[in-house]
């Protein structure tokens, strides 16, 4: 996971995951080279997170008991809408932004964004904190109780994970052969009938693979539903919180902890399968 | 809708610097205009205003004798083709060729026959199905014009539509595009190119342009038979440019006298083309040295220094070539060399 978002922000190398294809272009390395990080990795990683799973299955009801409880389904469900509400936001209006930077005409369309690259390495709490001061019960718009509903936090995930969409969106905007554009025009075509039908396609890799970045991230967030202080809304990442430091419940903390591990890395599966065919 | 392009006085800037000075130019309807001249010339400039995609500082342009200056690319109708083809990647051939038919909201029963019309024409009938990237260059260039073709324009604005094509296609492409312009008669074309060839054998006129300027306008045989300037004598096909003095006992090469049908007062360069001379006595006679000999299969080219200058002659292929060093003697008749006016479209 954390993979994902530092490739990410590191900002070159979008398209096409790195990790994989490396190994087959060097020369075979000594293995005792390649000991230590596996070593590293294990014991700091692999291990842990076996024993969360170890510790899931103490006692073997615990699952039972946790998929049975009305909290982790209504967590389940809000987690669910809450990620994938705010991915469609986010294509929506990563699309949008994106198109205005890339083709409308502005000064200060480059600082825009360069800005999004800078924009891609905050931290997610800072744009909740932001928002606090504009909706907050103490901000500008004031008092009334928005941030803390479940439309806060989509609010805020919006805000932030945005650029991750426009990102890749520009990237391929900026391998668009404006002849195309020019020669959809010339045949007739208006503004509205040249994105749908020949920015819209070859936009559409993009458009997968930082929805699915995105939706992974979404799923997983735990700073933004913290920080907007919204006691209703329960997420994934938020109950196995409350769980193990509430509650000291480990066992269901760890239950809910292996989901959200097996949804995650599921979906980080379709973003490399999207993203290796975008990267093409 | 009906052909012909007008250019009035039609000037194009970018930050300050004028990339297209005051073109005065018209396009008959049928009629096929070549735009020739090095990168830079302000050529495919035109082309664009005529597209829609630079607007004028000053100036109006004409489509069918309908002022578009200020109308949107998408509402000017004219059909375009450009170098990197530009088809749709995402979209079969039939649907690339659809795409204007569509966006001009054409009765949808319509389509279909215009579509296979068009494909038809340049001869993809059967490439209906496949997507761009199944296709050959050549192949992608004809659904490219099929498209533009689609639409029915007045108006065919082709921007270097053979450039990125290889020699050897380009010139089967060349017989294509004239036999289109056969059988679409009524269809006004404006050619963008830098080949002389493409040029001379495709346009009805050819306009000539250098540095943002209209140098020349006129027939491929009349530029290339008698240029009333040297950057169009040196373009539109090769010339030896000879300095002369013209004076009242004559025209003179250094000291040998030269004879030219009509004289330019004050002319002082004479243009022969290289096929033009011949070698051995005759009239216009020049003796020289030979520089360089290179065989060309069917003829011999022969540089040779005449007064300090070099003259280029395109000979029948000779059985024994002079070499390095040979005295020779060139010749060309009167009526094969033009006078030129120093410094017209050079100031």
């Amino acid at each position: 996971m954390s993979e994902v978002v530092r490739r990410v922000r590191a900002g070159g190398g979008w398209s096409r995951p790195r990790g994989g294809s490396r190994k087959s272009n060097t020369a075979p390395r000594p293995w005792g080279v390649a000991l230590a990080p596996v070593l590293i990795l294990t014991l700091f990683f692999l291990y842990p997170l076996a024993l969360i799973v170890r510790q899931s299955f103490q006692p073997v009801s615990a699952y039972a008991d946790v998929f049975s409880s009305e909290l982790f389904r209504t967590a389940l469900w809000t987690t669910v809408w809450i990620a994938v509400a705010s991915t469609v936001g986010c294509l929506v209006l990563g699309f949008v932004l994106a198109l205005v930077i890339a083709f409308v005409p502005f000064p200060g369309a480059r600082t825009v964004s360069r800005f999004i690259d800078v924009y891609l390495s905050f931290p997610s709490f800072l744009i909740t904190l932001a928002l606090l001061f504009i909706y907050g019960t103490t901000g500008i718009v004031g008092s009334f109780q928005f941030l803390a509903t479940p439309w806060g936090v989509l609010l805020a995930e919006v805000t932030y994970f945005t650029p991750f969409v426009m990102r890749p969106l520009l990237a391929a905007f900026s391998q668009l052969d404006t002849a195309q554009l020019e020669a959809a025009s010339s045949l007739g075509a208006r503004a509205p009938r040249i994105v749908r039908q020949v920015i819209l396609p070859e936009a559409l890799p993009a458009l997968a693979a930082g929805g699915s970045l995105v939706l992974v991230l979404c799923l997983n967030e735990f700073g933004i539903v913290l920080f907007t202080g919204a006691k209703g809304v329960t997420t994934l990442p938020m109950l196995v919180y409350s769980k193990a430091i509430l509650e000291s419940d480990y066992s269901g903390a760890c239950v809910v902890a292996v989901v959200n591990v097996l949804i995650s890395v599921g979906l980080y599966g379709l973003y490399r399968v999207v993203s290796r065919r975008a990267g093409a | 809708m009906t052909g012909g392009i007008r250019f009035d006085s039609v000037t194009v800037a970018y930050d300050g610097t004028v990339v297209l000075d005051a073109l005065d130019l018209a396009v008959e309807p049928g009629e096929v205009m070549a735009l020739l001249g090095p990168s830079g010339s302000g050529k495919t400039t035109a082309l664009r205003a005529v597209a829609g995609f630079v607007r004028p500082v000053s100036g109006r342009v004409f489509l069918g004798g309908r002022d578009v200056t200020d109308l949107p690319p998408y509402r000017r109708g004219v059909g375009m083709v450009v170098q990197q083809y530009a088809l749709f990647p995402h979209l079969r051939v039939e649907d690339n060729v659809a795409f204007g038919l569509k966006a001009q909201k054409v009765a949808r029963g319509e389509i279909r026959p215009r579509v296979a019309e068009a494909l038809e024409l340049t001869g993809m009938a059967e490439y209906g199905r496949r997507y761009p990237r199944e296709l050959s260059g050549g192949q992608q260039q004809r659904v490219a014009i099929a498209r533009a073709l689609a639409i029915r324009p007045g108006v065919l604005l082709l921007d270097e539509p053979l450039s990125a094509l290889d020699a050897r296609l380009r010139s089967g492409m060349l017989a294509e595009l004239a036999r289109l312009h056969r059988e679409l008669p009524e269809v006004s074309i404006l050619y963008v190119t830098h080949d002389q060839v493409e040029a001379l054998t495709l346009a009805d006129r050819i306009a000539v342009m250098d540095r943002a300027r209209l140098q020349e306008c006129g027939t491929p045989r009349e530029l290339y038979r008698a240029p009333k300037s040297e950057f169009t004598a040196g373009f539109v096909g090769s010339a030896n440019l000879l300095p002369v003095t013209v004076g009242e006992r004559g025209v003179f090469f250094g000291e040998q006298r030269i004879e030219v049908r009509g004289v330019v007062p004050g002319a002082a360069t004479l243009c022969v083309r290289p096929h033009l001379v011949g070698l051995g006595a005759g009239p216009n006679q020049l003796s020289g040295t030979v520089s360089e000999v290179q065989w060309r299969g069917a003829t011999h080219r022969l540089y040779v220094g005449v007064n300090g200058h070099r003259v280029v002659a395109d000979v029948p292929e000779l059985k024994k070539p002079p070499v390095h060093g040979d005295a020779v003697t060139l010749h060309f008749a009167p009526e094969d060399a033009v006078l030129l006016a120093v410094g017209v479209g050079d100031e």
